[in-house]
């Protein structure tokens, strides 16, 4: 069988009701900005209509059938991201809102443990979500924050990483993929350097998950981190997974019900994983969305998706190599989901106004990682975005359109 | 009718031919380089507009109960929006500067870019240009 006839991209497009869209008077929608919210399949709407139709219950109390069936539902997604991860298990996944959340939760448990004098180590391709947290920690700690510098192409500089892991290096935070400039991380010598020095690492997946398959086992870390909302799933929830012995060592985030073994007016104690980190009554249908997102994907096969996006972006890079004054931000060995280009002599934002009222979404500006535009010296980029549903057409759409944004502004 | 409904309508009427989006943004980016730069001794952080995607800068004040305003941006489509700013308050009187309604946007077809989620902020240009001219008044 050819890879075509194996990865029905049309059958699949069909599955996602908003791409049958127009904007404006009557323009087909041609969505690239899957860097910042990926559409849903009908599997997942339907699921949420569900869930709120004939399921709504509050999980994990009540005695009565309902609650029981919806802590089954909710219990059996958090065995969905499991599965999606490659987990040991499922007391490993923690519902949390996002990764911005997963990665506060992470930082304010660090925080505690770091003393003046160490280090936690950044990449400079990371967005805000995973510096600032890390900044609050040093700050609260008086711990060091360090940066793993990068290179012009946009990939990270592997041969400064001695310079700056150390055995000062408590944690190593990095992305795995770039969602200003698309670059896949090579993670290995990142993570064999961190281990070399027991410093923990965390990666930020929210931009490699919708793209490729993830095994956290494999990867050697010690916390994975990534959204719903960017993998075809709800917005407001995400999920972390932590070895089992991190998420023992650190402490509960947030206090109250759920997270609670037994309270009294002197002292608390704390219930097991994953609940110790799910205070309060959690996001039980975007949990359950979450579960049937992933179910989606791997029912297609990330592999599959890996195989056909790569088709893709090389086809996009191709394309918009041909196009006169356009300057890649960002020719990174290996690429994933997202490429980031500037026009010679029109601001991105004008590029941005005149592709939106051709009905192509596309990113402009910062991408809520204002150091990797300051490495490159820059105030923003054009952002394309792709998912498994974007097609060779929607290309050259965006081909087309940077034309008519050239004849507009040149 | 005010003379900054005047100016207002003045817009409209000029827009009013121009039936296709393209024709109206390039009428905008017209009326953008037909502005004076703003000296760039004067593009200073605080003539920065706050809540605009691309860099705008504005240099207001009065002048005996007269307001002034100038404008600039890095981006051709919002320094042609500012310019329009300009045109319908520029040289009015302080306090009616301060108070105009700005309507001209929605008339021509401009009014999703004083949507709130809309990263440019011509309303963001027009509270600040309301701004200073309130303070001068």
């Amino acid at each position: 069988m050819s890879e075509a006839v194996a990865f029905d991209v049309e059958r699949l497009r069909a599955d996602f009701p908003i791409l049958q869209r127009t904007v404006y008077d009557g323009t087909p929608l041609v969505y690239l900005d899957n860097a910042a919210t990926t559409q849903k399949p009908r599997a997942v709407l339907d699921r949420l209509a569900a869930y709120y139709a004939n399921e709504n219950a509050n999980v994990h109390r009540g005695v009565h059938f309902l609650s029981a069936e919806g802590t089954e539902n909710y219990e059996t997604a958090r065995r969905s991201v499991q599965r999606f991860l490659g987990a040991a298990h499922a007391h490993e996944v923690v519902f949390t809102r996002g990764t911005t959340e997963a990665i506060n939760l992470v930082a304010h448990g660090f925080a505690s443990r770091l003393r003046e004098g160490d280090e936690v180590v950044v990449s400079a391709l990371e967005h805000h979500a995973n510096i600032v947290p890390w900044q609050m920690a040093c700050e609260r700690s008086g711990a060091t924050l360090r940066v793993i510098p990068a290179l012009d192409s946009g990939d990270l500089d592997l041969h400064r990483l001695g310079d700056v892991i150390s055995t000062r290096t408590r944690l190593v935070a990095v992305t795995h993929t770039s969602n200003a400039l698309g670059t896949v991380n090579d993670l290995r010598p990142i993570v064999e350097a961190a281990r070399a020095v027991d410093a923990a690492v965390l990666i930020d997946g929210a931009q490699a998950a919708p793209h490729a398959p993830v095994d956290v086992q494999a990867l050697g870390a010690d916390f994975f981190v990534f959204s719903g909302h960017k993998t075809f799933g709800p917005t407001g929830i995400g999920a972390l997974w932590g070895r089992e012995a991190w998420l023992e060592a650190l402490p509960p985030y947030q206090g109250g019900g759920d997270m609670i073994d037994r309270v009294t007016f002197e002292r608390t104690t704390y219930a097991g994983l994953p609940a110790k980190f799910e205070a309060g009554t959690p996001h039980v249908a975007g949990g359950i969305g979450l579960g049937t997102a992933l179910d989606y994907l791997m029912e297609i096969g990330m592999d599959a998706v890996a195989a056909y996006e790569d088709g893709l972006i090389a086809y996009a890079e191709e394309r918009l190599a041909e196009v006169d004054g356009l300057r890649f931000i960002g020719t990174p060995q290996r690429r994933a989901g997202a490429i980031s280009f500037l026009l010679d002599g029109i601001h991105p934002y004008d590029a941005g106004t005149v592709l939106d009222r051709l009905g192509i979404a596309v990113r402009t500006g910062q991408h809520c990682a204002q150091p990797v535009m300051d490495r490159f010296g820059i105030d923003g980029t054009i952002r394309a975005s792709f998912a498994f549903y974007n097609t060779r057409a929607d290309v050259d759409a965006l081909v087309d359109g940077l034309a008519k944004v050239q004849a507009l502004f040149g | 009718m005010s003379e900054a409904d005047r100016r207002q309508q003045a817009l409209v009427d000029e827009f009013a031919f121009l039936d296709d989006w393209m024709l109206r943004f390039q009428q905008v980016i017209e009326h953008g380089e037909a502005m004076e730069p703003l000296d760039g001794a004067l593009k200073t952080d605080d003539r920065l507009v706050r809540g605009c995607q691309s860099r705008v800068w504005l240099d207001a004040g009065s002048e005996a109960g007269t307001f002034h305003v100038r404008a600039d941006s890095d981006s051709q489509l919002v320094r042609g929006l500012a310019s329009l700013l300009v045109r319908v308050y520029d040289g009015l009187p302080a306090e009616e500067a301060a108070s105009a309604e700005l309507w001209f946007p929605s008339e021509i077809g401009l009014d999703e870019h004083l949507s709130p989620n809309r990263a440019n902020g011509l309303d963001a240009m027009r509270r600040a240009i309301q701004s200073a001219a309130g303070g001068a008044v």
